[in-house]
């Protein structure tokens, strides 16, 4: 019995192709953004994960501004140069401090010219956020001290202002500074927030000061704890230092913050987390449309088909019978849709995971799952006509045209 | 031939549509006895209630009041499943319209009372190409019904109806859309249908031509039986 229904209800199908297709589009969306969204999170989660692994867990930040809620903050007076020198004198467990200031500049060589971020800030910079040389050297301490006119250019700079050629001893000009090329960064790529981490130039802290920026704040410290250490350990005698040196009294909040990685890693993963419940929410409000246009298609069929009915009450169809037959052109209906969508799905998702750099991993229980839902979406929205179906009196069916 | 109990009986069976002022009698205490092998003609003037007895002895409809005892079983005290599985094992119909299953082969549609009786693809398919050679049809089967003539579709709708070998054949109006060269070849059918297979038939019939192929005439008026004669055709 439900192999004969089956046959009749791919042959119903195949017979209103176009409206067959038209009914499943709520549900193929539904499934393919599903399961396009668990694949880039996940992908996405996972790739975050590992950056931040990469960079080592021993990285903290401060920045400066209140605290006011996630993302917010105040304005508060920038760090100085001391400071970091305090920290390197005052805070045990210790292995690099990285004061920073940057700005955005165009960085001209010759008839090139490319638009990117310099950063100014010690040697430290380099060791604290794991960044190989690949050709050269960094500044010295005596060339930071003395905020000698050097710099050290990312990947993307090199590529854009020197083409294939060596950029060491050029001199590239950015706005009032020329300085020259000592040292190039080894690629890292894409961050997993999308941002290019090869386009960048690192000059000395003092030389940004004086020559850039023309002031000496410093905007962010980069510090990274000592192997071993106690990142929160070492997060609470940071926040004690700098509250005492920034003159904060006992009851006031801070107006700086400490971040450690992990901290930032539980941000991005939760805010990733909150986009793919977020997105899943509405992959299940087209699921519910979907579900919708189906038990109206399925209204209609019935209608239309109301003399079969009859014909087949007639001639011995039980109601179970008639509503087993519709029941399963609906699931046949809801879960085709399904795995369309789970086909498109998996070729969306690949192509998207290629285009934003993120691993693409493949999720057979999210599949099931869809798969599962579209086909119960079937039997939950074809009950209604199925019944309407079944119930029909043969002698009015039959006489209905 | 009142020797035997009959095959179905009707007694002082009503049927009323609606109640209070708008209430039709279409039925109003109609008695008849069919036995086994019987060919009826029932005639009658256009809302006489012809189709209302057919409904019921069919097992479609419930009388409103009186008993329908198809072979000694009181039909009224039955379920709706139990009167489809009625029909499903021992009744067939032919409709005036043909009622055939639209983008549906003629195989297929002799194939249907068959699926739901359970038998198996291969079985079904050898039962249908027979019952559409009775009626005449080899080298039709795979034909749609919008591809065949008036005639041809009935004589699918019989093949249909004599495929499961039932034991009393319902007609309502068979020849009603047909001319009168197709309205004998189809009832010569029902005839043969009738002395060979000994398949019990009632048809509905609006002409004198075709009833004089029956056994016997019943005549409705008004909701009531009128005459009840047989013709000399069973002897
Ligand atoms: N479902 C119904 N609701 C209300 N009245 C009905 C219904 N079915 C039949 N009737 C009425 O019952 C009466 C008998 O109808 P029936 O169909 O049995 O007549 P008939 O003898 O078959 O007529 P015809 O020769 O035109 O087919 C008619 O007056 C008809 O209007
Ligand atoms: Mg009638």
């Amino acid at each position: 019995m439900i192999g004969v229904a089956l046959k009749l209800a791919f042959r119903e199908l195949q017979r209103n192709l176009m409206r067959s297709i038209l009914t499943m589009l709520g549900i193929i969306i539904g499934v393919a953004a599903v399961i396009v969204l668990v694949t880039l999170g996940s992908g996405a989660t996972q790739q975050v994960t590992q950056q931040i692994a990469s960079l080592g867990s021993n990285l903290l930040m401060i920045t400066g501004g209140k605290r006011m809620g996630p993302g917010q903050s105040a304005s508060a007076p920038a760090f100085q140069l001391a400071d970091a020198e305090a920290i390197i004198r005052e805070v045990p467990e210790i292995q690099g401090v990285a004061p920073q200031a940057s700005a955005s500049s165009t960085a001209i060589v010759a008839d090139q010219n490319w638009g990117s971020t310099v950063t100014g800030s010690t040697a430290d910079f380099f060791t604290v956020n794991n960044r190989q040389i690949a050709e050269g050297r960094v500044f010295t301490a005596s060339e930071a001290r003395a905020g000698a006119a050097v710099c050290v250019i990312g990947e993307t700079v090199r590529e854009k202002l020197f083409g294939r050629q060596s950029p060491l001893e050029a001199r590239i000009r950015l706005q009032k500074l020329s300085c020259e090329v000592i040292g190039l960064l080894a690629a890292k790529g894409q961050s997993s927030m999308g941002t290019d981490q090869d386009d960048l130039v690192v000059v000395p802290l003092r030389t940004f000061q004086r020559r850039i920026a023309g002031n000496n704040d410093v905007g962010m410290i980069q510090v990274s704890a000592g192997d071993g250490a106690d990142t929160e350990t070492v997060r609470l005698a940071l926040q004690r230092l700098l509250r005492a040196r920034r003159h904060i009294s006992a009851g006031e909040d801070d107006n700086f913050n400490v971040m450690d990685m992990k901290e930032i890693a539980n941000m991005l993963s939760g805010t990733t987390r909150m986009m793919t419940g977020l997105l899943s929410a509405v992959a299940a409000v087209s699921l519910l449309v979907g579900g919708i246009g189906i038990m109206n298609i399925m209204l209609v069929s019935v209608t239309e088909r109301t003399r079969e009915i009859g014909i087949r009450l007639a001639i011995g169809a039980l109601e179970r019978e008639i509503m087993l037959q519709f029941l399963v052109e609906a699931v046949v209906l809801s879960s085709t849709g399904g795995l369309i969508g789970i086909v498109l799905a998996l070729a969306a998702s690949k192509l998207l995971a290629a285009l934003l750099s993120v691993p693409w991993i493949l999720h057979l229980p999210v599949m099931a799952e869809a798969f599962a839902f579209s086909a119960a979406v079937g039997i939950i929205f074809g009950y209604v006509p199925a019944r309407k179906a079944a119930r029909m009196d043969p002698i009015e069916a039959l006489r209905h045209e | 031939m009142s020797a035997a109990k009959p095959l179905l009986e009707l007694r002082a069976v009503r049927k009323t549509y609606g109640s209070g002022e708008a209430a039709m009698h279409a039925l109003r205490g109609v008695s008849l006895q069919i036995e086994q092998g019987d060919f009826v003609a029932v005639m009658g003037p256009s809302g006489s209630g012809k189709s209302t007895c057919m409904n019921i002895l069919g097992c479609m409809d419930q009388p409103t009041a009186g008993q329908y005892l198809f072979e000694d079983v009181d039909v009224g005290a039955l379920t709706r499943d139990q009167r489809t599985l009625l029909r499903r094992h021992y009744l067939g119909f032919i409709f005036q319209g043909f009622n055939l299953l639209n983008r549906t082969s003629a195989l297929e549609n002799v194939e249907l009372p068959l699926i739901y009786r359970g038998v198996g693809a291969g079985e079904r398919r050898a039962a249908a190409k027979r019952a559409l050679e009775t009626v005449g049809l080899t080298g039709w089967e795979h034909h749609m019904p919008n591809e065949l003539s008036g005639g041809q579709q009935q004589r699918v709708a019989i093949a249909r109806a004599i495929v499961t070998q039932p034991l009393l054949l319902l007609a309502d109006e068979p020849t009603g859309n047909l001319d009168s060269q197709r309205s004998r070849e189809v009832m010569d059918l029902l005839t043969e249908f009738n002395r060979k297979d000994g398949i019990t038939v009632v048809m509905v019939t609006h002409e004198a031509d075709m009833a004089a192929y029956a056994k016997r005439i019943v005549h409705f008026r008004d909701g009531l039986i009128e005459t009840d004669r047989a013709t000399g055709n069973g002897s």
